[in-house]
C-alpha cells in the first residue's frame, strides 16, 4: 500500500499539536483561576480560597508538565516534517515561536517555582504575586504562539524574496490582521474550559456530598465566569468569522458549505457536503442565514467554495463540522451558564441534581470545543501552509512516508500512554479532594513542574513522604 | 550582511548545546548506570540525587532546537530531516524516560518504570550520539535543501558515536555519584568512572584518529601549518586531565572527578568545533550561509540577552541550594 508523505506528515503533526493543545488550553485558564483564588485570600483572609488555591496548583503540576513534555517535541517537529516551511518562513516566524521558548523557560525558571514549591517560604503577598506573573506568563506564551499561527493564516510585514520570507516590520508581523481577533477568541476559550472544568468538579462534588463549602464557591465562581465569557465569546467569534471573511473568504464558504457565491447563503444547520458534486446532499438550512450573519443583509452576497478551483480549497468536511461541533459546545455552555445562573438566583443551584449531573458529565466540553476549533482554522487555510506564500504538499520536508509512519505509531503509543497516566493521576487528585494533603518538600525548593508533578502523583497515590 | 551577528548566535546555540550535554548528561549517565544498582534502596538514592535537576536540565534542549531554527534557519531545514529517525526517537525516548521518572516513584510495581528509565535514557544518550556522528560525517545537501536518504546517517562511525555518549554520559553520571552520594553507590561509581573513563578515552581516541583519516577537511585543518602550531595542546590538555581524572578517582577526592570529566567532555566538544568551524552543516554550508536574516537574528537575540542571564543566574541558585550529599535509605524528599 502506498501511503502519501503530504497526509501522514499532517497526521503526525496534527496529533501532537493536538495533544498539547489540550494542556496550554487548561493551564492558561487554571493559573489565572489560581491567581483569582490567591487575591480573593488575601482580600477576605477566608480559608477556603487558600484550600481551593493549594488543590487547583496541584491539578495544575501535573498538566503543565504534560504541556513542557508535548512542547519539547513540537520544537523539533517544524523541522522534521516541514522542513520547507522552516526555511520559507524561519525569518518570520522562528523569533516568534524563540520568543515563546524564552518566556516559557523564565517562567519555568523562576515564578512557577515559588507558585509550586514556595508556599512555606515567601510572604503570602509574594506567593499570590508569583500566581499572577504565572497567569500573566502563560497568556503571554500564547501570545506569541497565536501571533506565529496568524501570520501563517494573514502574514503581514514581510517581503518576499526568492522565495523566502523577511521581516520587514515587527509591529505588523507580530500584530498581523487576523491576530488580535484569533488571540481574544483563544484566550477567552482557555479561560472558558477551565471555568467548566472547575464549574464540573464542583458539581461532582456536590452529588457525591464531599467538600461541600468548597464546592459550592467553585460552583459559584464557575458560573460568575461563564456567565459572562460564554455569550462574551460568541460576540468575540463572530467578529473572528467577519475577519476571515475579509482575508480567508474560501474558509469562511467551507464553514457555511456555501457553494454559489452568485447566491446568498444559507445557514446550514446541518449536511452533507459532497466535494464532488459540489452541493450538499441532505441538507437542513435557513434560507438567507449566512448571508444575514456575515453581510447583516439577507440578501448579501460572499464568495462560495466554487470560485476557486478545486485544489484550492480546504476539506470541506473538516472545516464544516469542526465549525458546527464548536459552536454546539459553545450554545451549550451558554445554556449551562445562563440556566446555572437562573437556578443560583431561584436558590436551587445546589440541590438541582440533574442539572448537577449533566455539568459534571461534560467536564471535557471546553476541550472538545478547542480541538474543533484548530481543525477549522487550521484545515480551512488548506491547501495552504502559510496563506498564498506556501502550499502544504511544498512544505514537507523530504522524509520518506515510512518513516513518518513508523514514528506516528511511535507516537501514539508513547502519547497514549502519557496520557492516560497523566489523566489518572488528575482524577485521583480530584477524587482526594482539597481537604486532601498538600504538597509538601521538606527538602527545599525543586523547581520545575515535572518535580511538583511527581509531588502531586505521589500523593494521589496516597504515599506522600 | 553583518558577519558577526552568525558567529553571536552560533556561540549562543554552541553554549546552550554544551549546557544540554553537560547538565542533561549526567542525568542521562545514571539512567544508564541504573540497573547496576544492588537494589531498590540504593536506586531511590540514585534518583534522588538528580530529582531537583533533571527537568531543567532538559530545557536546554528546546533553547538548543528552538535558536537552531530562529537564528539558522536554513541548518535546522536541512538538519532535521536527514536525521529524522535519530531526532524523533531521542525525543520520545526523553519524554518516556521522563515520564518513569515521575511515576517510578507511585507505582507499586518499580520494576517497568526501572525498565523505561534505563531504556530510555540508553536510547536517548545513544540518538544523540549518532546525531552528532551524523553531522560530523557530512550532510548531503543540493539547492539548499537536504539531498541524501532517510538513512545516511546510519554509519558505523555515526554508530560508533553513539556508543561512544552513552560511554561519555554514564562517565559523567558515574563521576557526579562520587560527588553527590555517600556509601556503597559512591564506591561503586568509582570503579564503574574507571573502567568509562578508559572507554571514553578509546572512544576519543579512535574518532580524533578515525575523523582527519576519513574527512580531508578535518585533516587540512589540524595537520597544516600554522594550524597544527596553535592546535597541538587540545590533544596534550586532554591526556593531561584524563591523568588527573584516573589519580583523583583513586584518591578520596569526591568533587574533582565530576569537574574533571567536564573539563574532558569541553575538550572533546573544542575538538569538533575546531574540526568542523565554521561548517554548521558540513560539509557545505557554513554559519553565514544557513543564517537566518539579520533582522530576525536581532529581534531574537534582544530577547535573549536580556533573559539568559536570568535563567543562569537561576540554574546556579538551584544547584546551589541542593547542594551536599544524598545518603542511602533517606526518606524520599
Amino acid at each position: 500500500m502506498e501511503f502519501d508523505p503530504v497526509l501522514l506528515a499532517r497526521v503526525q503533526f496534527a496529533f501532537t499539536i493536538a495533544f498539547h493543545i489540550i494542556f496550554p488550553s487548561f493551564t492558561i485558564g487554571l493559573s489565572a483561576y489560581i491567581a483569582t483564588l490567591g487575591v480573593m485570600w488575601l482580600r477576605t483572609g477566608e480559608v477556603r480560597y487558600h484550600r481551593l488555591m493549594r488543590f487547583w496548583t496541584k491539578i495544575f503540576a501535573v498538566s503543565f508538565a504534560m504541556g513542557v513534555v508535548s512542547g519539547i517535541v513540537l520544537s523539533y517537529q517544524f523541522g522534521t516534517n516541514w522542513s520547507r516551511f522552516s526555511l520559507v518562513a524561519g525569518n518570520v516566524v522562528g523569533p516568534l515561536i524563540g520568543y515563546e521558548v524564552l518566556t516559557a523557560f523564565f517562567l519555568e525558571a523562576t515564578f512557577l517555582g515559588v507558585l509550586l514549591f514556595g508556599f512555606n517560604r515567601v510572604p503570602p503577598g509574594v506567593y499570590v504575586l508569583s500566581a499572577a506573573i504565572v497567569a500573566i506568563g502563560t497568556a503571554t506564551s500564547a501570545f506569541w504562539i497565536l501571533s506565529a499561527n496568524s501570520w501563517m493564516q494573514t502574514p503581514a510585514g514581510h517581503e518576499m524574496r526568492d522565495g523566502i520570507a523577511y521581516p520587514a516590520d515587527w509591529l505588523t508581523i507580530v500584530f498581523n490582521p487576523s491576530f488580535p481577533y484569533r488571540f481574544a477568541h483563544m484566550l477567552n476559550a482557555a479561560y472558558l474550559t477551565t471555568g467548566f472544568v472547575v464549574l464540573a468538579v464542583g458539581a461532582r462534588y456536590l452529588i457525591q456530598g464531599k467538600h461541600i463549602q468548597d464546592a459550592r464557591t467553585m460552583m459559584r465562581m464557575g458560573l460568575w465566569l461563564m456567565a459572562i465569557l460564554a455569550p462574551l465569546q460568541l460576540f468575540i467569534g463572530d467578529q473572528h468569522g467577519l475577519n476571515t471573511l475579509q482575508h480567508q473568504p474560501i474558509k469562511i464558504a467551507a464553514i457555511e458549505a456555501h457553494w454559489d457565491g452568485s447566491k446568498p447563503g444559507a445557514l446550514v444547520l446541518f449536511a452533507w457536503p459532497d466535494e464532488k458534486a459540489e452541493k450538499n446532499l441532505y441538507e437542513i438550512a435557513i434560507p438567507h442565514g449566512a448571508s444575514l450573519i456575515l453581510r447583516h443583509d439577507p440578501n448579501g452576497l460572499f464568495p462560495g467554495l466554487t470560485s476557486v478551483p478545486p485544489q484550492d480549497r480546504p476539506p470541506v468536511p473538516n472545516v464544516f463540522f469542526g465549525f458546527r461541533i464548536m459552536v454546539g459546545i459553545g450554545f451549550y455552555m451558554i445554556a449551562a451558564a445562563l440556566f446555572g445562573c437562573f437556578l443560583w438566583w431561584r436558590g436551587t443551584l445546589f440541590e438541582t441534581r440533574w442539572y448537577l449531573r449533566i455539568v459534571s458529565w461534560t467536564w471535557w466540553s471546553g476541550f472538545v470545543a478547542v480541538i474543533a476549533g484548530w481543525v477549522v482554522t487550521e484545515s480551512g487555510r488548506q491547501p495552504w501552509l502559510v496563506q498564498g506564500i506556501l502550499r502544504t504538499a511544498d512544505a514537507i520536508s523530504p522524509v520518506p512516508a515510512a518513516s513518518l509512519l513508523g514514528t506516528l505509531a511511535l507516537f501514539v503509543v508513547c502519547y497514549g500512554i502519557v496520557f492516560s497516566m497523566g489523566i489518572y493521576y488528575i482524577n485521583r487528585i480530584i477524587n482526594k479532594g482539597p481537604e486532601g494533603r498538600v504538597i509538601e518538600q521538606p527538602e527545599g525548593l525543586p523547581s520545575r513542574p515535572l518535580t511538583a508533578a511527581e509531588g502531586a502523583a505521589r500523593e494521589a497515590m496516597g504515599k506522600g513522604g | 550582511m553583518e558577519w558577526y551577528l552568525p558567529v553571536i548566535w552560533a556561540g549562543l546555540i554552541g553554549t546552550a548545546v554544551a549546557m544540554y550535554v553537560i547538565l542533561d548528561g549526567f542525568d542521562l549517565g545514571i539512567g544508564i548506570l541504573f540497573p547496576f544498582a544492588r537494589n531498590e534502596t540504593q536506586r531511590d538514592q540514585m534518583m534522588r540525587s538528580i530529582a531537583p535537576f533533571w527537568d531543567g536540565n532538559e530545557t536546554w534542549l528546546v533553547l538548543g532546537g528552538g535558536g537552531l531554527w530562529v537564528a539558522f534557519p536554513m541548518a535546522y531545514a536541512i538538519i532535521m530531516p536527514a536525521l529524522y529517525l535519530p531526532v524523533i526517537v531521542m525525543l520520545l525516548a526523553l519524554v518516556f524516560r521522563g515520564v518513569a521518572f515521575e511515576f517510578r516513584t507511585v507505582s507499586d510495581s518499580k520494576v517497568w518504570w526501572n525498565f523505561a528509565f534505563t531504556f530510555g535514557s540508553l536510547l536517548a544518550a545513544f540518538s544523540q550520539g549518532v546525531i552528532l556522528g551524523g553531522l560530523i560525517q557530512g550532510i548531503k545537501v543540493e539547492n539548499g535543501q537536504f539531498a541524501g536518504g532517510h538513512l545516511d546517517w546510519a554509519t558505523p562511525f555515526a554508530l560508533l558515536c553513539g556508543a561512544a555518549l552513552v560511554c561519555g554520559y554514564a562517565l559523567l553520571g558515574a563521576t557526579f555519584l562520587i560527588m553527590k552520594t555517600e556509601g556503597e553507590v559512591a564506591e561503586r561509581a568509582r570503579g564503574q568512572a574507571k573502567i568509562l573513563l578508559l572507554g571514553v578515552l578509546a572512544f576519543m581516541a579512535v574518532v580524533s584518529l578515525y575523523t582527519p583519516y576519513a574527512f580531508e577537511r578535518i585533516a587540512t585543518r589540524w595537520f597544516s601549518l600554522p594550524n597544527f602550531y596553535y592546535l597541538w595542546p587540545v590533544p596534550l590538555v586532554t591526556a593531561l586531565v584524563s591523568y588527573l581524572l584516573w589519580r583523583w578517582l583513586g584518591t578520596e577526592r569526591d568533587s574533582l572527578p565530576f569537574v574533571a570529566t567536564i573539563v574532558l567532555f569541553l575538550l572533546g566538544y573544542l575538538g569538533l568545533v575546531i574540526s568542523s568551524y565554521p561548517y554548521l552543516v558540513p560539509p557545505s554550508l557554513t554559519v553565514w550561509d544557513t543564517a537566518a536574516a539579520p533582522a530576525s537574528q536581532i529581534f531574537m537575540l534582544i530577547g535573549t540577552v536580556f533573559l539568559l542571564p536570568i535563567i543562569l543566574g537561576y540554574v546556579v541558585f538551584v544547584y546551589w541550594l541542593f547542594r551536599g550529599k544524598v545518603r542511602e535509605g533517606e526518606a524520599y524528599h
